[in-house]
């Protein structure tokens, strides 16, 4: 059985659905990590699971114990917020013995462990402290020495980084998750950003209105999306309708394409198409699955640029909306687009793959 | 559904709590508020009539009192707001020298009773005042003598409300005003004014509350100029009519509810005011608008110190104004030895009760509707619309609400009719809400986490509130404390029908003292409360600096 089971929690404010009949498993020592726009329920359900929110349906099993009843004491989690919510009148070190002191724990012994969890999160000697001597990643490294300390069964992570300048960011996601591996301890983490989500899981869970839109490995969730929303939600993307012809290939509006995947004939598909799997040839270059196109603007981001381009539809007049290409910047050297200049563009069928749900 | 009770360990009992408190505010404001609404529509049989309302209106005179009330209300907000305003621009948006020192006599007059003004006007510009020329024909006792004194005990209430207004201004407004190439007086009309509207609506409110339920003021200085408060006070403690006094009462309750409603729709609009960005502005020396504020500011610290000054002067001076040789013989042969003292030392008893009794309890009982869950909604929207109403209830209607009450035959709580607990009790009441939104106030700026954390770590959330919450909020609590105090020690109002011979308080006495003539032990009297509330200040002031450095050092740290 796995380590955390949900089964079909629902949970209403009002007439708002938070969660929608959810069911969500981990297993040990697994990262699992739930991403999604804002009030899409991901926190409501980490409160949930931590006790803090009751839900109106379903219940929460925590290793084969059903824990949807209990307090939040009687379960058995260490948890981190956004805020971090360290106490601003307690030093580094009383923080980090919080949950410690009121067992009774010999001094000595309490001492060891506040030293041991210093050094854990990478701040050893930052005990007599005040929280706000530290910067925010500093602060976040306490209040996760603080939650670990009691050497909780699961840990819950509640929009950790968010509060972070974006270097900090990168570097704390980081050490979290070489945390979690070293110790081994199931993690549940809530965020809306999903580079986060890529970077640090195990598990994405990809959530929507109250509801879970797909759930994957990060590869999986991004290169086989099972819908419109995750495809959306999960990186840039090019979305195309288009009718299957035959088994291999789909009319999109003048242009005949070849598709990775077996089709049914006659089918009307939803593909998704990565900007980075558009790649963009001279006018002049021949290939495969190619077609040509008149570009609209080039972003520069730095590595790597993103050129909208609208395809060239032939003979039937209509317009298709524009495609967006990613490449790298190192392919614009000596060769500007400019706008409204001819270029030519093809697909590698093994990335053009229809959506798993889309029919 | 799960029940909602068992999430939370210790839910149970702090709901017990809440209930608790829900009652206790109830039994001690609620039902006080409704004995004088029975009491105004029943007649002398007790059945539901409007006689006592007919007889109201009929009565002669009532409608004067009512013009009176009202206008000589209007006139006080009239004069107090700007003179408020201008004292707060300046504390706030000028670069003056000695701010802490103007600050501190613009706030003086919180440490006396009301009746210190009345004294104090009596003397300047009373029959044998310095200054009596000044007003020609007309006489202090009446209107002029009630505004005057009015303004200056509700002035310090004004310049609270404008000195927070004008304290959070965003600077980044008056830098796009001055980029766009503002003049300095469409910058203050298109900048300063409407940022400090809500202010400025809240502080004229207040000041207008005030002056309606006023009522030492008009009593020493008023002579026979009618005005509602006094018209109570007649009609209960003068001619023991008790249905009319309720009905006067009632009539007061309608331009304080009316403010109240105001007051509460302008809060409500002002929550999305400031944002978290915002530069705070700093004001750079400029003498054409430092030099004009400054001596506006003197002029006003100086109105102060001279009505302060000669209320103190009084208590000295052995016959005013025909024997000026210094003495203590108001403070002996007039206070002593008479017995008055013992009135002194009842003030500071119930003062220091009304602290020590009333801190605790209305600072829990903003923590347990802060910090304990969300369920039992209506009960925590039951306290905290009972909490917030007391600013709206004149200590005057207060205390007959609780002579109908508590004076009843049939009531259990009888025995505590002419104690010094009741006297106590009215004053936490009375005082309730400031203290309340200064606790809800400090709690809310704690993380809205730190009990989900204190859970995971299976920590009770008691031993939280004791090693967290509390020491974060020791200054609120200081000043709810403080507040109540001063308060307690100056009011006259709730506790003038309240008290029984022997419990009777500082405040009331010097009434009394004056009403017999004796101007210059009432003067002492002012000045030994007026030193207390002080000495109270400077003590309340070094234990939050020095005998809680230690355990507020979390503060102080360098970053």
């Amino acid at each position: 059985m796995s380590h955390l089971v949900i089964r079909q929690v629902s949970k209403r404010f009002g007439s708002f659905v938070a969660l929608d009949a959810v069911c969500l498993q981990a297993e040990r020592g697994e990262f699992v990590v739930l991403v999604g726009p804002s009030g899409c329920g991901k926190t409501t359900l980490l409160r949930v699971i931590a006790g803090l929110e009751a839900q109106d349906r379903g219940s929460v099993v925590h290793a084969g114990r059903d824990i949807s009843q209990r307090s939040p004491a009687e379960r058995d989690y260490g948890i981190v917020f956004q805020s971090y919510a360290l106490f601003p009148n307690l030093s580094v070190g009383q923080n980090v013995a919080y949950g410690l002191s009121n067992r009774r724990a010999g001094r000595a012994l309490l001492r060891q462990r506040v030293d041991e969890m210093l050094t854990l999160v990478g701040l050893p000697g930052s005990d007599s402290k005040f929280p706000s001597q530290l910067s925010g990643g500093q602060q976040q490294r306490i209040a996760l020495a603080r939650a670990l300390a009691t050497r909780p069964d699961f840990l819950l992570l509640d929009e950790p980084l968010s509060a972070l300048d974006a270097i900090e960011r990168v570097r704390l996601r980081g050490e979290i998750r070489r945390l979690q591996q070293t110790l081994g301890i199931t993690t549940l983490m809530v965020t809306h950003d999903q580079e986060e989500a890529l970077s640090m899981a195990d598990r994405i869970v990809v959530m929507n209105s109250g509801r879970i839109e797909q759930v994957g490995s990060p590869w999986d969730v991004y290169y086989r999306p099972e819908n419109r929303f995750v495809a959306d939600f999960i990186g840039r993307s090019n979305l195309i309708e288009a009718e299957a012809v035959d088994a291999r290939h789909v009319r999109y509006g003048a242009l005949t394409l070849c598709c990775g995947a077996e089709l049914e004939t006659g089918r009307r598909y939803q593909f998704n198409l990565r900007p980075e799997n558009i790649r963009l040839l001279d006018a002049s270059d021949a290939a495969p699955n190619s077609f040509f196109g008149h570009a609209e603007k080039c972003e520069f981001l730095g590595a790597v640029a993103l050129v909208t381009f609208v395809p060239q539809a032939g003979a039937a007049g209509h317009r298709l909306p524009p495609l967006i290409a990613q490449v790298p910047s190192s392919h614009l050297v000596g060769r500007p687009i400019a706008p409204g200049s001819t270029l030519r563009a093809s697909i590698e069928p093994e990335h053009f793959l229809p959506l798993r749900g889309s029919a | 559904m799960a029940p909602p009770a068992r999430l939370r360990p210790g839910l149970p009992a702090s709901g017990m709590l809440l209930l608790a408190a829900a009652l206790a505010l109830a039994v001690f404001l609620m039902l006080p508020l409704g004995a004088l609404l029975l009491r105004s529509f029943t007649d002398a049989a007790g059945h539901w009539s409007l006689a006592q309302f007919q007889a109201f209106v009929a009565a002669p005179g009532m409608a004067l009192a009512v013009w009176n009330t009202l206008w000589v209300a209007a006139l006080v907000t009239a004069i107090t707001v700007p003179l408020a305003f201008g004292y707060a621009y300046a504390l706030e948006r000028a670069c003056l020298p000695f701010k802490g020192l103007w600050r501190l006599l613009g706030l003086a007059p919180l440490l006396g009773p009301s009746l210190v003004a009345a004294i104090a006007f009596i003397q300047w510009f009373g029959n044998q005042g310095v200054l009596r020329a000044w007003l020609g024909e007309s006489s202090i006792y009446g209107p002029t003598g009630i505004v005057m004194a009015t303004a200056f005990a509700a002035f310090p209430h004004a310049l609270m409300i404008l000195t927070v207004a004008l304290a959070t201004a965003d600077a980044r407004l008056y830098e796009a005003a001055d980029a766009l190439r503002a003049s300095r007086w469409r910058r203050f009309t298109t900048v300063t004014l409407p940022n400090a509207r809500y202010g400025l609506i809240s502080a004229a409110v207040v000041v207008f509350a005030y002056s309606v339920s006023e009522f030492g003021i008009p009593k020493v200085i008023g002579g026979d100029f009618k005005v509602l408060a006094i018209e109570i006070y007649q009609q209960v403690v003068g001619q023991q009519n008790f249905g009319r006094g309720a009905v006067v009462a009632l009539v007061l309750l309608l331009p304080m509810v009316f403010a109240f409603v105001i007051d509460q729709m302008v809060q409500r609009r002002q929550q999305a005011g400031l944002t978290a960005r915002a530069v705070p502005y700093v004001p750079r020396p400029d003498w054409r608008r430092d030099a004009p504020l400054l001596l506006f500011t003197a002029l006003v610290a100086a109105a102060m110190l001279a009505v302060l000054g000669m209320a103190v002067y009084t208590s000295f001076v052995t016959f005013w104004p025909w024997n000026l040789d210094l003495t203590l013989r108001h403070y002996t042969f007039g206070l002593a030895e008479v017995g008055v003292l013992d009135a002194y030392l009842n003030s500071v008893i119930i003062a220091a009760l009304t602290a020590l009794a009333g801190t605790p309890f209305i600072f829990v009982t903003a923590y347990l509707l802060e910090k304990t869950g969300r369920s039992q909604a209506w009960l925590r929207r039951a306290v905290h619309a009972m909490a917030s109403l007391p600013v709206a209830i004149p200590g005057l209607v207060l205390g007959i609400g609780y002579i109908l009450f508590f004076n009843h035959p049939n009531n259990p709580l009888g025995g505590l009719y002419m104690t010094l607990a009741i006297l106590v009790i009215v004053n936490v009441v009375h005082y309730y809400t400031a203290c309340h939104l200064t606790a809800l106030t400090a709690l809310k700026s704690l993380d809205r986490e730190f009990e989900a954390v204190s859970a995971s770590l299976k920590v009770a959330q008691v031993v939280t509130f004791w090693r967290v919450t509390l020491p974060v909020c020791l200054p609120a609590v200081l000043d709810i404390s403080r507040y109540l105090f001063i308060n307690a020690m100056t009011t006259v109002s709730a506790v003038v029908f309240l008290h029984a011979p022997q419990t009777m308080p500082a405040s009331v006495s010097i009434l009394n003292l004056d009403e017999a003539g004796e101007i210059g032990p009432a003067a002492a009297m002012a000045t030994l409360i007026m030193a207390t509330t002080a000495l109270f200040s400077l003590a309340w002031t070094a234990l939050a600096h020095y005998g809680l450095r230690r355990q507020q050092a979390w503060r102080h740290v360098r970053r």
